[in-house]
C-alpha cells in the first residue's frame, strides 16, 4: 500500500520526525489563536511558500490535497457572507488552509517507518496501563498487510454478487467480508502462536 | 493475547476495508459510506475495549499517513480539518457500542447491538464532532449541530445495519464474537 509520504525530496525530509511533529502542534496552536484575514491570509502564504521548497509538482499535489476542504469551505463563506460577517469567514477559510496545508506538509515530508517509531515512542508511557508498545509495532505491520487483502476479498465477493444478481451489491456483502477477516485474524493469531507468540518474540529481542 | 491483537489489527484493515471498496457505498451520494459502519461493527462485535483499541488503531493509522479513509484520505491535515472531531471520536463510539453490546444480555444480539451503535454511532460521536466543527470552521455550537444532522438519517440505517451484522457474524463465528462471550462467574 502507498503512504501519503511524496517522493520528491525537500529540505524537509531531513527534519527528524519527532521535532516536526511538535513544531506542527505550536503552528497549529498560534493559527488557531490569531485573529484577523491579514494575518490569516499571511500565514496561508507562509505555508504555501514552504511547499515552494519542494517544486512545481510538488506544490500541485498540496493543493490537490487541500481540495477535500473544499465543501467546507463553500459552508464557511456561504454562512458567513449571510450572516454578514464575511471578512471573518474569509480568515476562517485562510486560517483553516494554512493549518491542514503544514499538517499534510508534515505527511508529505515524513516517511512512514520514522512515522511509526514516533507514535510507537509516544506509546511507550501506556505500557503501565497494560498497553505494550512492542505489539502495537506488530498491530501496525498487520493491519498494513491486510488492508490490500480484505479490500481484494471485497471486490472478489462484489464480483460474485454482481454474476448471480441484477441488483447492486450493497451493504449485503458487509457480512462475508467480515467473517472473511474475523477467519485471517483467526489463521494469524494461530500462525504468531506457533512463532513463539507476541511474548517469546519479546524474550528474543 | 495474539488472538486479541489479530482481531484487532483485522478489524481496523475491515474499517479500512469497508471505506476503500466502492461497491460497499451504500448510496451515490458523498457522506453514507460503509466506513463508520466499520466502526460500529468493531464495538458490537469485539466489545468495548478491543472494539475501541481496533478503531484508535484505524485512526492512529490514518494519521500516520496512510490513505486508509473512504476516498483515499489520510495524513495529519484531517486532524485539524473541520471533520477532525468525528475522527477523533470514532474510538470513543466503538467503545459505547461495544458496552451496550456487552451489558444489555437480556436483549438479543442484533436489538442490543443496534442499541449499542446508535448510541455509540449518533450520541456519542457527534459529541466531539460538533464540537471539532465549531472549533476547526468557527461555528456556533447550534449551527454545527444543525449541519452535523446530514449525517443522521444515515447513520441511523447504518445502526441498524450493524445490528443485522453483528447478528449473522454471532450465527457464522460465534466464537469470535467476543462482545457476546458467555460471562464466566
Amino acid at each position: 500500500m502507498i503512504s501519503l509520504a511524496s517522493p520528491v525530496r525537500t529540505p524537509f525530509h531531513a527534519i527528524p520526525a519527532g521535532p516536526k511533529l511538535g513544531l506542527l502542534c505550536a503552528f497549529t496552536i498560534v493559527v488557531f489563536s490569531v485573529d484577523g484575514a491579514a494575518l490569516g491570509a499571511g500565514l496561508a502564504l507562509l505555508v504555501l511558500a514552504l511547499y515552494a521548497a519542494g517544486g512545481v509538482g510538488f506544490i500541485r499535489v498540496g493543493l490537490r490535497r487541500l481540495l477535500v476542504l473544499w465543501p467546507f469551505i463553500a459552508v464557511i463563506a456561504v454562512w458567513h457572507a449571510a450572516t454578514g460577517e464575511l471578512p471573518r469567514g474569509l480568515a476562517l477559510c485562510a486560517k483553516l488552509a494554512a493549518a491542514v496545508g503544514l499538517a499534510n506538509l508534515v505527511t508529505m515530508t515524513t516517511r512512514l517507518d520514522d512515522m511509526v517509531s514516533v507514535f510507537c515512542r509516544l506509546a511507550r508511557p501506556l505500557r503501565r496501563l497494560g498497553l505494550d508498545d512492542r505489539s502495537l509495532g506488530l498491530a501496525i505491520a498487520l493491519v498494513i498487510r491486510f488492508v490490500p487483502v480484505l479490500v481484494a476479498k471485497g471486490f472478489e465477493i462484489a464480483e460474485a454478487w454482481r454474476s448471480r444478481s441484477t441488483r447492486r451489491p450493497g451493504w449485503r456483502i458487509v457480512a462475508p467480508l467480515a467473517v472473511a477477516a474475523v477467519d485471517d485474524a483467526e489463521h494469524v493469531a494461530e500462525a504468531i502462536r506457533a512463532r513463539g507468540g507476541v511474548e517469546g518474540r519479546r524474550g528474543s529481542r | 493475547m495474539e488472538r486479541d491483537l489479530a482481531l484487532v489489527a483485522l478489524f481496523a484493515a475491515l474499517i479500512a476495508a469497508l471505506g476503500l471498496v466502492p461497491q460497499i457505498a451504500l448510496a451515490s451520494g458523498v457522506p453514507i459510506t460503509a466506513q463508520s459502519l466499520g466502526v460500529m461493527l468493531a464495538g458490537t462485535v469485539l466489545g468495548s475495549k478491543r472494539g475501541g483499541l481496533a478503531v484508535l488503531l484505524f485512526v492512529v493509522l490514518v494519521a500516520m499517513g496512510l490513505p486508509l479513509l473512504s476516498g483515499g484520505r489520510g495524513g495529519l491535515g484531517l486532524f485539524v480539518s473541520p471533520s477532525a472531531g468525528f475522527l477523533v471520536g470514532f474510538p470513543l463510539a466503538a467503545y459505547a457500542a461495544g458496552l451496550v453490546t456487552e451489558r444489555w444480555r437480556t436483549a438479543s444480539v442484533g436489538v442490543a447491538a443496534s442499541a449499542g451503535a446508535a448510541l455509540g454511532g449518533i450520541a456519542v460521536l457527534y459529541i466531539p464532532g460538533v464540537a471539532g466543527m465549531s472549533l476547526a470552521a468557527g461555528f456556533t455550537v447550534p449551527e454545527a449541530a444543525v449541519l452535523s444532522a446530514v449525517y443522521l438519517p444515515g447513520d441511523l440505517i447504518k445502526a441498524v445495519l450493524a445490528g443485522l451484522l453483528t447478528a449473522s457474524l454471532a450465527k457464522a463465528r460465534p466464537a469470535s464474537v467476543l462482545s457476546r462471550q458467555p460471562l464466566n462467574g
